[in-house]
């Protein structure tokens, strides 16, 4: 293994270590820790500090041994713990990550950035020491809570050593703190015919002689906790009996500590090796080796099951038969190997927290994230995507959402605005839903900018969606003044495109006054897609079912010629733009008439219904989307391609791709069958 | 697209990136036939050489991209070079030949008439391709080597795969 794989290694668990550290204190800022909270935070940060002093990051290790400090005395309890703590060490957190980032990308943190928080850390560290302290142990030398010494009882699982862990290490570790008496105990030990070279039969007892904090002695056996049974408790008897306190409240005291270090010691050890022993780390480049070829091997399948339909059915019965039974364990298959990507949007979603935070001091703004649904699950490429858009709409709403307080209070609100993201499964698909109780879009004013803009003729008349829409357009902005924020315009169009390249969609409800909803559909996974194989002359194109509408084959009388539009069909009372895809490709050799071929209706985002016309239907399939940009390009209408039964290579169509190119033909160039866009 | 290239007469190379080119191109080369005209393709980008099957059109593309294969469930864009150096497009049979070529991870295929042999070209062999003025917008060709029964070409494959979406997005070639 080479240094820059362990540093890789390395910057990976950090950043997840960092998550859990997140998550730990969300749970701390809003009432929900156990008694584990703070001392899995305190893991993850000695974590991180651990790896960092390896690889010589020596102003991360400063930052998290400050952290460190703080929570060793928040997880004794010599200090009580309360909200401006939980904001001190999101601080610390997020400078953390920020030194981690730079460490990762090579680059040069400030020098100084760090200084105010240490600072502040070591204030907080101080406090308790000086003012409380007092009052509660006057004039004792030794803060009553540290005992004279810890009897530790101390027995290794065999995994301790299989790990390369060595008790010979502890042990001097421990002797760095004070002095030790260590007793091997053997009754376990079997005789030597029965003894496995692999097993763990010895245990040990250490008394370490030494005033030190419970958390120093922790320390030490902090990386083999999950493989031992450790019990830690207090010698204390004497020394409590000598300082000031009673001496028959002495054991009554001392008893439940000890009581409740084991407690705390053994479910923890429990609770964290499970996790442990059910999960593995995977490199990703394997997984999307598994994912490949299965999915050639669910074209393998098409081509046989395809050459069997040729076979006359009462030659093999057999073959049939099994073929379907195939097909089943391949679909079941294949969606074991895509369950392996999929990841919780948690990883995407714990970034948010932060933001707000950063955003909401930055504008003077007091804005509550409340995060719903965060273990929904979804392929990992649209988890690490999803970032950037989520990015996008959160700075949205906290820039142009979200009132400031007084604004907020003269409006009958709480002066604190909520933002609520949301993540959930339904029908196959993924949807993340942002909202705010800001103030809502105000569609006057964005109507008046894209007149002003020329974006609207001045005289169109808009319903309330079509306006909703205008946010979406390029290069549109109502900030009055741009902020560093938000407002350059070039956020919900981007938005949109990036939710659009996962497969997604996005919609937009707004209330002007009391919030504003995002809306965002994904699918689960981009490598495979239920599509309708249509054949346009000589090609054959693939059509998401997740877009389709309808399919019918229209009457003469139905299409009507629109000036300097195209040809419109008319289904039920309403008028859906024709779009030939052979002229829209290109293709030669394929049916013109549209009463000749199918019209496949479909739904877009913003031009509404389109109606396709290809020249017939082969068939509904699930297909293995590959992508055409890797050795070729991205081309507008088409989504990716796939490889059919037959061996041959089938484009996938990508319907807003082709309503959104139909808008722009519309408005630019004449060589195409021109539709009316929803806004033109 | 259209350009007025002959391919023995290749245009817009500087001074600097032919010297370049003279310097840094030497090894094997596989040379392949269109028309009369011999091309050299870098061995070490060769990957594999087949026969010609059919492609999977792509809409909007440059007239000499013949559209897409399936190379094992790897979808790979194959580029007529006769077109490419501004020739009709090739009337593809069986008979034609397909070299696959790699350059980073980019994989493509290029049509040819034919595959006739390998040389060896030493560092002092590779001249400069000419200065043919700046009205051309891009040097396929990286070298020319002489050699006993005629010229070959060598073919600046960084160039031939360098194609954008600008390039692709070009509104002229789609009719064309």
């Amino acid at each position: 293994m080479s240094f820059d794989h362990l540093r890789a290694t390395y910057f990976e668990e950090s950043a997840e270590l960092l998550e859990s550290a997140y998550a730990q204190l969300s749970d701390l800022a809003e009432g929900r820790e156990d008694g584990e909270t703070v001392h899995a935070l305190f893991r993850a940060i000695h974590s991180i500090k651990g790896g960092g002093g390896a690889f010589g990051f020596d102003r991360l290790v400063r930052l998290a041994h400050g952290m460190e400090t703080l929570l060793d005395l928040l997880r004794e309890g010599t200090l009580p713990l309360d909200a401006a703590q939980v904001a001190l060490l999101l601080r610390g957190a997020d400078a953390l990550a920020d030194l981690l980032a730079a460490e990762r990308g090579g680059t040069a943190v400030a020098a100084g950035f760090e200084d105010a928080l240490m600072q502040a850390f070591r204030i907080a560290a101080e406090a308790p020491a000086g003012a409380p302290r007092v009052v509660a142990a006057p004039a004792t030398a030794a803060p009553v809570d540290l005992p004279e010494g810890w009897r530790i009882d101390f027995r290794p699982r065999p995994e301790l050593f299989r790990n390369a862990n060595e008790p010979l290490l502890l042990v001097r570790q421990l002797q760095r703190l004070g002095p030790v008496t260590v007793t091997a105990d053997l009754t376990r030990l079997p005789p030597l015919e029965r003894m496995e070279a692999e097993d763990a039969y010895l245990d040990w007892h250490f008394v370490l002689q030494a005033a030190v904090p419970r958390g120093s002695v922790e320390e030490v056996f902090e990386f083999v906790a999950d493989d031992c049974e450790l019990t830690i408790s207090p010698i204390a008897a004497e020394v409590v009996a000598e300082a000031d306190t009673p001496q028959e409240a002495a054991p009554a005291e001392i008893a439940p500590v000890a009581a409740q270090a084991v407690a705390a010691t053994t479910p923890q050890a429990a609770a964290a090796s499970q996790p442990a022993a059910q999960s593995m780390r995977v490199d990703v480049q394997k997984i999307d080796r598994l994912v490949n070829l299965v999915g050639e091997m669910v074209i393998g399948q098409a081509m046989l099951v395809q050459h069997a339909g040729s076979l006359p059915p009462d030659l093999c019965p057999g073959l049939t038969a099994g073929l379907e039974t195939l097909s089943q364990h391949l679909r079941e298959l294949q969606e074991g190997v895509m369950s392996i990507r999929t990841q919780p949007v948690k990883s995407v979603f714990s970034r948010m927290p932060r933001l707000v935070r950063e955003l909401s001091a930055q504008l003077g703004k007091d804005v509550r994230l409340v995060v719903t649904g965060e273990s929904t699950e979804i392929d990992k490429t649209v988890v690490e995507q999803l970032a950037d858009p989520l990015t996008h709409l959160l700075r949205n709403a906290l820039d142009h959402g979200i009132e400031t307080p007084d604004q907020r209070e003269a409006a009958g609100k709480p002066r604190q605005g909520t933002v609520h993201l949301s993540a959930a499964q339904r029908s196959g698909r993924i949807v993340i839903e942002l909202s705010d109780d800001g103030r809502g879009i105000d569609r006057a004013r964005v109507l008046a900018r894209a007149r002003e803009r020329g974006l609207v003729a001045p005289d169109a008349v808009l319903s309330e969606s079509e306006i909703d829409e205008l946010i979406f357009l390029p290069s549109f902005s109502t900030a009055a003044t741009v902020s560093a924020v938000s407002g350059r315009g070039v956020g919900m169009d981007v938005v949109r495109r990036n939710i659009q390249a996962l497969g997604g969609r996005i919609a937009l409800e707004s209330r002007f006054g009391s919030g504003s909803r995002f809306l965002l559909s994904l699918p689960l996974t981009l490598a495979v897609l239920d599509g309708l194989v249509v054949s346009v002359g000589r090609e054959a194109y693939i059509l998401p079912i997740a877009a389709i509408v309808e399919s019918l084959r229209p009457r003469p009388e139905d299409i009507h010629a629109v000036v300097g539009r195209g040809d419109v069909l008319s289904i039920r009372g309403a008028y859906i733009p024709l779009l030939p895809l052979h002229r829209h490709f290109a293709v030669p050799e394929a049916e013109a008439d549209p009463s000749r071929g199918i019209v496949v209706i479909v739904e877009t985002d913003h031009a509404g219904q389109l109606g396709l016309l290809v020249d017939d239907l082969v068939g509904q399939q699930q297909v293995v989307v590959k992508s055409l940009e890797a050795n070729y390009g991205r081309v507008e209408g088409i989504g990716g391609a796939t490889i059919l039964g037959d061996g041959r290579v089938a484009l996938i169509l990508d319907i807003p791709g082709l309503g959104l190119g139909q808008g722009r033909v519309a408005a630019s160039a004449p060589r195409s069958p021109a539709t009316p866009s929803a806004l033109q | 697209m259209d350009l007025p290239m002959n391919p023995n007469a290749q245009p817009a190379s500087f001074g600097a990136q032919a010297a370049d080119g003279a310097g840094g191109t030497a090894g094997q080369f596989i040379t392949c036939t269109l028309d009369a005209a011999e091309f050299g393709i870098d061995i070490m980008a060769v990957r594999e050489i087949k026969g010609w099957t059919e492609t999977t059109a792509i809409p909007h593309a440059p007239s000499w991209i013949r559209g897409v294969i399936n190379l094992r469930g790897v979808i790979v864009p194959i580029l007529d070079l006769r077109a490419r150096f501004g020739m009709a497009a090739t009337s593809a049979t069986p008979m034609h030949v397909v070299v696959i070529i790699q350059i980073g991870a980019r994989l493509a295929g290029l049509l040819v008439d034919a595959v006739s042999d390998i040389i060896d070209v030493a560092p002092g062999e590779v001249r400069p391709v000419p200065e043919m003025g700046a009205q051309a917008p891009e040097c396929l060709l990286s070298g020319l080597v002489p050699l006993e029964r005629g010229m070959v070409a060598l073919v600046s494959l960084d160039a031939l795969l360098n194609f954008g979406e600008e390039v692709l997005a070009m509104p002229a070639t789609l009719n064309a």
